[in-house]
């Protein structure tokens, strides 16, 4: 589905990817693994168009979009929940929602899959036209995911959904990534919680340096030495 | 409510020659009511997008220059054997030409330096507006530099050939900058209430999350620039046709300022902040001049402003909406989107 083939990207003169190859196939929840500053952000980042690679190839559906717009990227079937801050402060729930399919114009089938999402969520459905800023980290984790949903991606990429979060809301936070899988979503998943993302997992990377350290299952990277001595906590 | 607040507003705003005879009051007005309409082409870049524009005077400046030299006409002697001549033109058609200029150097600033931002957009916007004022001060060929460009047109309205009036008096300039005044104000309001709006808003908001979600930063930021830009040139159109003289110095930093003062206490991201910033800072000279001289008003300015962004950090339009809607409930039409504290979109160098 996702074909990533010797990726390169910098910012300014830093490298921050060198020669990356990756695959996400359907249907998979693949997370990608490594120390702060490793590249994973950046990796996302190039996939969605966000920061254009210097080289190297990324392959959507046998599609190039390497050099493809953001805008191009989402249409083609891929939603991105970045890092960091996750929702519109300022905007209520339903508008932050609507952000997630911006680019389209429909509104019957907006207004659908925004009920469909207030169905998943139901605590969304009571604070819709609350300021997203008002809600509780949980809440606002849970926006963040139902406005990626909101375009009907056929891949979803989340970068450290688990930041910040405290530790019931990360398990909760885990529990409908796999059900969005489950539902026949594919995922590509950055975590820094190396041992859940293992878990969970289908297959991993293990990046280091902007490079691919390692690869394989979830178990082959649990059982790993080097992965148990430097991420795991021996 | 809101609806009976705003005919009420209207009506005053549109009787008000009709009961105020002192024409120097009139005249106040008049200039007032350009500068608003300068500091609401000021909020669009401010306070919806949250990029500082510190030569916003650029724009009303070329707008004012283009329009009073197309009406009045030139002759430019670029090289031995080319001499450039515009004759006269009409002063609605000079009007809209300083208009589209203004637009135009709006986008090409908006290209040159929104693909950084921030700081950049701030210095870039301050240099420019230097630039623009030593051209105009020294390309005396075209502008007459120091010794000002005078006799300016005024409008004239009518139908060519048939009936024709062209403007002297305070009455019917009254109306024409009302008039621009209001259409000013509902394009941007047009624009900040559409998807666009909701575009910069987000982009305000949360800059990286709205470039994840598929919005194109550069461009609804340019397109803000150009509109703001415009906007901001039509306002120096009408002071050209109106004060009928222009020199360099309208080009000065502290026009800038006071447009930026307007919009602040006025509240920034409000389609009604630079309105009422704009009537107190227009008439508060007025009164104030008075009884001081112009060293007493600027403390005096300084001190409302600290005063302002102290108790009301977020403008006074949204202190009384806050405040109606804790007494009354919340008001039927929603503002877009607003901030409490607008921050300037974060940057993230990529
Ligand atoms: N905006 C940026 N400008 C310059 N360098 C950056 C920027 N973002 C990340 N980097 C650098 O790129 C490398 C990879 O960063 P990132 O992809 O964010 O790592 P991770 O998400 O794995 O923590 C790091 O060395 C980081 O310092
Ligand atoms: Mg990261």
């Amino acid at each position: 589905m996702l074909e990533i083939d010797g990726l390169d990207c910098c910012y300014g003169k830093v490298n921050a990817l060198r020669a990356v190859s990756l695959t996400v196939n359907q249907g998979e929840l693949v997370t990608l693994i490594g120390a702060n500053g490793a590249g994973k952000t950046t990796t996302l980042k190039a996939i969605s168009g966000l920061l254009p690679p210097v080289g190297g190839s990324i392959h959507f559906e046998g599609e190039d979009i390497t050099q493809a717009s953001a805008k191009r990227i989402l249409a083609l079937g891929i939603a991105h929940c970045p890092e960091g801050r996750r929702v519109f402060p300022y905007m209520t729930v339903q508008e932050n929602l609507e952000m997630g399919c911006y680019l389209r114009t429909d509104r019957s089938a907006l207004t659908e899959d925004m009920e469909r999402i207030f169905t998943r969520f139901p605590v969304l459905a009571e604070r819709r036209s609350q300021m997203a800023g008002t809600l509780s980290g949980g809440e606002q984790q849970m926006l963040a995911i139902g406005r990626a949903l909101m375009s009907r991606p056929k891949l979803v990429l989340f970068d450290e959904p688990s930041l910040g979060l405290a530790p019931n809301l990360v398990e909760r936070t885990f529990d409908i990534i796999m059900e969005i899988r489950a539902q026949g979503t594919t995922v590509l998943m950055v975590e820094q919680n190396a041992y859940a993302a293992l878990e969970m997992c289908d297959r991993s990377y293990l990046l280091e340096s902007g490079q691919v350290a390692l690869q394989g299952t979830g178990q082959d990277l649990l059982d790993d030495p080097h992965v148990r001595e430097a991420y795991l906590g021996g | 409510m809101k609806t009976a607040l705003l005919c009420l507003w209207l009506a005053v705003l549109l009787t008000v020659p009709l009961w105020l005879t002192d024409l120097y009051f009139l005249h106040i007005l008049i200039t007032t009511g350009i500068f608003t309409i300068a500091a609401m082409s000021l909020n669009l870049l401010l306070g919806f997008t949250g990029q500082l524009s510190l030569g916003h005077v650029a724009f009303f400046g070329i707008g004012a220059y283009t329009s009073a030299l197309l009406s009045l006409g030139f002759d430019l002697q670029l090289t031995e054997s080319y001499r450039f001549a515009v004759a006269p033109k009409p002063v609605w058609l000079a009007f809209l030409a300083g208009i589209v200029v203004a637009g135009f150097f709006g986008w090409v600033i908006g290209r040159i330096s929104f693909k950084v931002r921030g700081a950049y957009f701030v210095i870039v916007t301050i240099s420019f507006a230097e630039v623009v004022r030593l051209v105009a001060l020294n390309w005396v060929d075209l502008t007459e530099g120091p010794m000002a460009l005078s006799a300016i047109p005024p409008f004239t309205f009518g139908i060519p050939g048939l009936w024709e009036e062209t403007i002297y008096k305070k009455q019917p300039n009254y109306y024409l900058v009302l008039g621009v005044a209001i259409l000013s104000y509902l394009v941007i309001r047009r624009l900040v209430l559409s998807r666009v709006g909701r575009a910069m808003i987000a982009l305000r908001e949360n800059e990286p999350l709205a470039t994840s979600v598929g919005i194109d930063v550069t461009r609804y930021l340019i397109l803000a620039a150009v509109v703001s830009a415009a906007i901001a040139g039509a306002a120096g159109g009408l002071y050209a046709h109106y004060v009928r003289i222009i020199d360099p110095d309208i080009f000065l930093f502290i026009y800038t300022v006071t447009m930026v003062i307007m919009v602040i206490t006025g509240g920034k991201g409000t389609l009604a902040g630079p309105i009422v910033g704009g009537l107190i800072f227009g008439i508060l000279p007025v009164v104030l001049r008075s009884f001081a001289g112009p060293e007493i008003q600027w403390i005096i300015y300084g001190a409302f402003m600290i005063l302002i962004v102290f108790f009301l950090p977020d403008g006074i339009v949204p202190a009384i909406r806050s405040w109606w809607e804790g007494r009354v409930g919340p008001l039927a039409e929603p503002e877009p989107a607003e901030l409490s504290n607008a921050r300037p979109a974060e940057r993230q160098a990529e």
